[in-house]
């Protein structure tokens, strides 16, 4: 089934009765995801289109055997929602959530290691297996059902990489959108550790920005253990230093965290680098020929 | 978000964190009088947000009143070019007054969200008084770490381990935990990213203070500090920047001719790089962001207008959540309101970007159109070269 999600994923929406919630909920069904709860206090036992709603996420999984979880819940009481989604046991959960306070992370990180709970994100698009299973804030339709993974910090840019694959005629087996913070629950690593051992996925495109070490980490992970071919590509390599990019995580500090390091670290372990953004998929598309892959 | 170094002392105060007394005044005669109370040698230090004003010539030891006036005087008003600043410097608006003190040692302290383990981290070295990053690329043995539990908060154990570590001895090791675990409460409880205190000073009569300090706020939790939300200097701030700001627009101000408009942190980004790469120069980092609607998008255009540097526009789109209908009504709005004095040229892709096309060409704006990122890069810098 493709890494994470797929047609048996049973979604529940945290913040579910918001504008945003709402919107994407909707959205997420008419894809084809199975949305079968929703969660906001105060709200218990009545319903959004049809998807029962329920005061507490333990009540929602006990009812209705969610396994996946979305939070839209406002910033302030985002990294909450995640503790209770941990605390019920569910073993995914997307949190779209822009802007959650850095220290809230930190504490939900501490409770997050050790648990049965993956958290992808905050700060992301989401995660979306197309023709199967769609969580998150992604447009669905520029996606086809293939056997390429991508994973990335940024939500338009993967959608950018995901347009130029589908019009080249070549399919996605999932997409993951790890999140611009500087904290997160999914990684790289962790998303391309999921690629390599999955038998539905041929090649991975892996989008980064500048910021932090983890696409260095990640490089030497494909180093080491990765054999299908990568494409990468490093968003920021114009940025001014100590400048914040839109993204909370997307920062130069300390001379660390430049797209240079990160695109030298990335060439080094094998990877091909696009030469420009809008040539993602045509890099992977030469790549998967020169391998005998398409 | 940024603060100045009086205002992250008093800060540190209040938590318990030991700094030298002192006042932040905005005139010469404030000065003087601050300078009596404290007493002399004193020493008078410019307030900008950049480090290297020592360097600079940014910090004076006084000796006398006349010495205070004479300082007060030349920095006032005056652009300073530090290390940080670039080239065109900042102006120096208000000072810091502070006692002088007999410095028998300098050690650096900082403490930072550490992105690779997910905590906070202090470091600590004895080399203080420059620059950590040239310590921890020469002499990396010299930074000790220590990482923070969030369920604990800085340990007793931790803090005395730096202590040791750095060589305070069994006199001045109280002084230093206390000053540590005072700094970890203050950098939890403030919601901080990063705070340095280069140096910590160890005075000849054995007291342990922080003669500089740095402090560095994160912006998403500035929602529950709305008191350090008023410490922000907006003369510091670039004035289209905090233009932006009002609309919630992320946007940040460069030196070239080309005005970028992006949805999406990470494509605006990869639409500089092509410019880049194309033989332009960005003018601009701008992100209108997910949910925009057509008052957004029509700011973000003035706001790209306003810049004199501007040769050319190029509005790259991957409607998602933001429909390109929605994107094509905000820009005809802001062009029909402020004119369009410069070439635009339009990328648009995704969502309803057939009605998003049809709103254009209906507006007799005069556009170029670009098929993809690429082509609308060469075409916008094509554009701005001819002007």
């Amino acid at each position: 089934m493709s890494v994470l999600v797929g047609k048996k994923t049973r979604v529940l929406t945290q913040g579910i009765t918001g504008a945003t919630g709402q919107l994407h909920t909707r959205l997420c069904k008419e894809y084809g995801t199975q949305m079968v709860a929703g969660v906001t206090p105060g709200r218990g036992g009545t319903e959004f289109e049809g998807i029962p709603i329920f005061d507490t996420v333990a009540l929602a999984v006990r009812e209705t055997g969610a396994d996946a979880s979305v939070i839209y819940v406002p910033p302030a009481g985002a990294a909450d929602a995640i503790l209770e989604a941990v605390d019920a046991g569910i073993p995914l959960v997307v949190c779209i959530t822009e802007g959650v306070p850095v220290l809230d992370m930190v504490r939900a990180k501490r409770v997050l290691d050790g648990s049965a709970t993956r958290l992808i994100g905050p700060n992301c698009p989401g995660v979306i297996t197309p023709g199967e299973c769609k969580i998150g804030i992604m447009p669905g339709y520029i996606h086809k059902p293939g056997r390429v993974g991508v994973v990335s910090r940024s939500g338009t840019l993967t959608y950018e990489a995901v347009y130029q694959l589908t019009t080249l005629g070549i399919g996605q087996s999932t997409c993951i959108g790890i999140g611009g913070d500087p904290i997160i629950g999914t990684g790289f690593v962790d998303a391309l550790r999921l690629f390599r051992d999955d038998d539905d996925t041929d090649a991975v495109i892996m989008i980064g920005e500048i910021g932090g070490t983890a696409e260095e980490e990640a490089a030497e992970f494909i180093r080491q253990h990765v054999k299908k071919p990568v494409v990468g590509f490093i968003a920021g390599q114009t940025a001014p230093k100590g400048k914040r990019m839109g993204h909370a995580g997307a920062i130069v500090a300390g001379g660390k965290g430049t797209a240079a390091e990160k695109m030298k670290a990335l060439a080094t372990a094998g990877v091909r680098l696009a030469p420009t953004p809008a040539e993602l998929g045509a890099t992977l598309q030469s790549l998967l020929r020169e391998r005998n892959l398409l | 978000m940024n603060i100045h170094e009086h205002q992250g002392k008093e800060i540190l105060r209040r938590f318990g964190v030991a700094v030298p007394q002192g006042e932040a005044v905005t005139t010469v005669d404030a000065a003087v009088a601050a300078s009596e109370r404290l007493g002399f040698p004193c020493v008078v230090k410019a307030q900008i947000h950049a480090g290297g004003r020592g360097k600079a010539g940014g910090v004076k030891v006084v000796r006398d009143a006349a010495g205070a006036r004479a300082a007060a005087q030349d920095l006032l008003g005056k652009t300073l070019v530090t290390a940080q600043t670039g080239p065109q410097g900042r102006v120096v608006r208000r000072l810091l007054v502070e006692q002088g003190l007999a410095i028998a040692r300098e050690l650096y302290l900082g403490m930072v969200v550490d992105r690779a383990v997910g905590r906070v981290t202090v470091m600590a070295s004895t080399e203080g008084g420059v620059e950590i990053e040239e310590v921890a690329a020469q002499t990396p043995q010299k930074i000790l770490r220590e990482t923070i539990d969030p369920a604990i908060g800085l340990a007793g154990y931790q803090a005395r381990r730096l202590a040791f570590g750095l060589g305070l001895g069994k006199e001045l090791a109280g002084k230093g935990v206390a000053f540590m675990t005072s700094l970890a409460r203050g950098f939890a409880e403030c919601d901080c990213s990063l705070v340095e205190i280069n140096p910590l000073v160890i005075t000849g009569g054995g007291d342990l203070l922080a003669l500089d300090a740095k402090m560095g706020f994160d912006d998403n939790a500035l929602y529950r500090h709305p008191e350090l939300r008023e410490l922000r200097d907006p003369n510091e701030e670039h004035p289209r920047e905090l233009e932006a700001a009002k609309y919630d627009l992320s946007y940040i101000a460069l030196d070239g001719n080309i005005g970028c408009l992006v949805n999406g942190a990470g494509l605006a980004m990869a639409t500089m790089d092509i410019v880049k790469g194309a033989g332009g120069m960005p003018a601009n980092f701008l992100d209108v962001g997910g949910g925009a609607n057509a008052e957004k998008v029509a700011a973000a255009f003035r706001i790209l207008l306003s810049d004199p540097n501007v040769k050319a526009i190029f509005i790259n789109i991957f409607g998602g959540i933001l429909r390109c209908d929605v994107l094509a009504e905000g820009v005809v709005t802001a062009a029909r309101e402020v004119g369009l004095s410069v070439p635009l040229v339009v990328r648009m892709e995704g969502t309803n970007v057939e009605q998003g096309r049809e709103i254009l060409s209906r507006s007799g704006l005069d556009l170029i159109t670009a098929t993809d990122m690429l082509d609308g890069a060469k075409k916008a810098v094509t554009a701005a070269g001819r002007r």
